[in-house]
């Protein structure tokens, strides 16, 4: 699960990390009103309007209704003009900003629309690292990873200068060891002041990240201020799903206007649903089977227009509810059902899609293919349910069917 | 032969609610050797079982079974009655890290667990708890280990298994039935079928299980499912290269799927450009595996590898 800066923001400042002051505005006037006090309280008088949406690349995006205006944008009037400059530059952003559609490396052409701002105040930067806790699936640890190379996408660094990213794995039991902060800081070449903070930086976000269950906590980038402080200038966090149990306060966070509605609705039914952008419905049973029949649909000459797996236990209702999200895709000229059943019964699908045919009605092709624990009873119920639905003998023979009958 | 369960396999239950009574029901009728379970709330009580034997488990026995299995406050007390030596684990997600970290602690060699959605963080912890222990863990979120006629532990069902000669190994439920089921059809059959699960963080993983199947006698070659997220299919690569003796075949979910995205699985995700399947596939191409391009041909791979 994501949420937004601001948001990775609050969380932090509430575990003694570091980051800028800043405001959240949802309104033109809220982004105004944020300007005084955040220039008057750092006595800097520089602000950055910010734009909040779930995705990267923000600073380089650019808005498709005000092409000339990125996502990120750094406000200078306050320096020669005062608080009254500033509130009026801040003004005019946030009537652009509001309400319009940011495009960046990361939201696809499409764009997501910004329906908050954050207003922070300005900071003398002196350098920009970067840092990080992620899994490390090989160890099966949590690993720090730092780097000089602030500010670029980290991806990048790996892979043209490998050598300039600096890693300490974090045993559960005992957390970041001072020694290893203390390496890393050295490595990246601090001194004074700021190596201090940035130890201490480092130790109360690797805490944080166990503290919030975070499978992504990235700081990009970190910055040394002119005055040896180090502070967060921006922050992505994401949190492990399987975790969100225990963190009632973030699964408050969740912003539903960043999330496909289609996988909304299919959480909401506890299946396990992605929208793609082809033309091939497909309703599985188990992750793996499920992502190898979009695999074999493309295989074969098709396009998948959405992995869905309905797990071990469905129900014929479970089965219903994934039969009509995938209908409800104007996208979709055909749906392959492809089920191999364990726990899953054949006839509990085959019931499933019967109902939800006589519910929602079919007006593209299907097919199904069934194997596995009452197989034949399966095939029996839909046989005898008069739907013009085709057979198929294994998964290939049904890709091929229905990439056939959708052409 | 065959690898980590057989006949000598004694398993205790960690769950008994309704999903681990419908699994050790289904256990129970194909005859594995269910010796007791651990379920603080039902401790001291005993669990019937009846029904009609299933005829493809372990043969040579009548057409029903009957069983009373003790319910145990602990796994160390479960143990110490029954001297079971493996557990399977239904404990739901949120207490399911602590039952594995139990049942290691009393001596239990083989833990499989089931559960699907436990905490990484959680793992991360058992892991470390399990690393100076000699015992194995098999999962989570997987349906568990079968030696065909002899052994059913977890979720798979036992009718689509036979005894033969090639050794399963996989991250997916169903692509492992798949799988088994078209060996089965092809007449090579299964000496054991290990699902080793979808999560990021977990015990077994390829290289253990390619190992085992290495030095089993009876196994002739082995089948690998892996799918995107991670690097284990590029190490068991790296290691068939250098060690494997017997052919492998192999497959790899996900060809299509977007990056960033979880598929379902918590460890299936590309994540900053590593773990797709294009990787994987080039690296058991490399490494010799026979690598099936769709799940349907996943047992003529293995005819092929076997040559």
């Amino acid at each position: 699960m994501k949420i937004h800066e601001y948001q990775a923001k609050q969380l932090m400042k509430a575990r003694g990390i570091a980051v800028p002051s800043g405001r959240v505005a949802t309104t033109v006037a809220q982004a105004v009103a944020a300007v005084r006090p955040l220039i008057e309280d750092s006595g800097n008088p520089v602000v950055v309007v910010k734009s909040q949406i779930h995705a990267g690349g923000r600073g380089k995006g650019r808005f498709k209704e005000h092409p000339e205006l990125g996502g990120v944008t750094v406000v200078l009037a306050g320096i020669d003009g005062g608080v009254q400059a500033a509130e009026e530059a801040v003004e005019e952003l946030a009537e652009k900003m509001l309400g319009s559609t940011l495009v960046t490396i990361q939201t696809g052409p499409e764009g997501k629309q910004v329906n908050r701002l954050y207003i922070e105040q300005g900071v003398d930067i002196e350098t920009e690292l970067y840092l990080s806790v992620v899994l490390d699936r090989a160890v099966s640890r949590n690993v720090l990873m730092v780097s000089t190379e602030g500010g670029t996408e980290i991806e990048e660094v790996a892979e043209h200068t490998p050598e300039k990213i600096l890693k300490a794995t974090i045993d559960p039991a005992i957390g970041l060891a001072n020694f290893q902060a203390a390496d890393l800081a050295y490595g990246l070449g601090l001194e004074g002041n700021a190596f201090k903070n940035a130890v201490g930086f480092m130790k109360a976000l690797t805490a944080a990240a166990a503290e919030l269950d975070t499978d992504l906590l990235e700081i990009n980038p970190l910055v040394v201020t002119k005055d040896g402080n180090v502070m967060a200038l921006d922050g992505k966090m994401s949190f492990d799903s399987n975790a969100i149990f225990r963190h009632p306060h973030i699964a408050e966070m969740r912003d539903d206007s960043e999330e496909d509605p289609a996988e909304l609705e299919a959480s909401e039914h506890d299946l396990s649903f992605i929208k793609l952008d082809g033309t091939i419905g497909c309703m599985v049973n188990g992750a793996g089977l499920a992502m190898s029949t979009m695999d074999i649909i493309k295989y074969v000459g098709g396009e998948p227009a959405n992995f869905l797996d309905v797990g071990g236990g469905a129900t014929a209702d479970k089965v219903t509810a994934a039969f009509k999200i995938i209908t409800k895709d104007p996208a979709v000229k055909g749906i392959f059902v492809n089920i191999f059943g364990g726990i899953m019964k054949c006839d509990t699908i085959a019931n499933g899609v019967v109902q939800a045919v006589k519910e929602v009605g079919l007006q593209v092709p299907l097919v199904v293919r069934l194997e596995g624990t009452n197989v034949e009873l399966g095939k029996q119920i839909i046989d005898e349910s008069g739907l013009n639905v085709v057979s198929a003998s294994d998964m290939k023979d049904g890709a091929q069917k229905i990439v056939e009958l959708t052409k | 032969m065959s690898v980590l369960v057989d006949t000598n396999t004694r398993v205790l239950v960690q769950g008994m609610g309704k999903t681990g009574r419908f699994h050790t029901d289904t256990a129970l009728a194909y005859g594995t050797n269910m010796v007791g379970a651990v379920h603080p709330s039902k401790a001291g009580t005993v669990e019937h079982f009846e029904g009609e034997t299933d005829h493809s488990g372990v043969q040579g026995r009548g057409d029903t079974y009957s069983a009373d299995l003790p319910i145990f406050r602990s796994v160390s007390q479960a143990v110490e009655a029954t001297q079971a030596n493996a557990s399977v684990i239904y404990v739901p997600p949120p207490f399911a890290a602590d039952a594995i970290m139990e049942a290691a602690a009393a001596g239990i060699e083989l833990i499989i667990c089931i559960t699907e959605g436990i905490p990484v963080a959680d793992m991360v912890i058992a892991k470390r708890y399990l690393e100076d222990k000699d015992v194995r863990l098999v999962g989570p979120n997987c349906p568990g280990v079968i030696t065909p006629q002899q052994c059913k532990i977890g979720i798979m069902p036992g009718y689509i298994h036979q005894p033969g000669k090639i050794g399963v190994v996989s991250r997916s439920g169903t692509l492992t039935y798949e799988a088994v089921f078209q060996l089965t059809n092809n007449g090579l059959g299964q000496t054991t079928a290990i699902g080793i699960g979808g999560d990021p963080v977990n015990g077994t993983n390829f290289v253990d299980c390619l190992k085992l199947f290495n030095d089993d006698p009876a196994t002739e070659g082995v089948i690998m499912i892996g799918e995107i997220g991670g690097t284990a299919e590029e190490e068991a690569a790296e290691w068939i290269s250098a060690n494997m003796t017997k052919p492998v075949a192999g497959f790899i979910a996900g060809t299509t799927a977007p990056p960033g995205k979880r598929m379902g699985h918590a460890g299936a995700i590309i994540s900053g450009g590593k773990g797709t399947a294009s990787d994987k596939i080039a690296a058991l191409d490399a490494a010799g595996v026979v690598v099936a391009p769709t799940p349907t041909d996943m047992g003529t791979a293995m005819l092929e590898a076997l040559g």
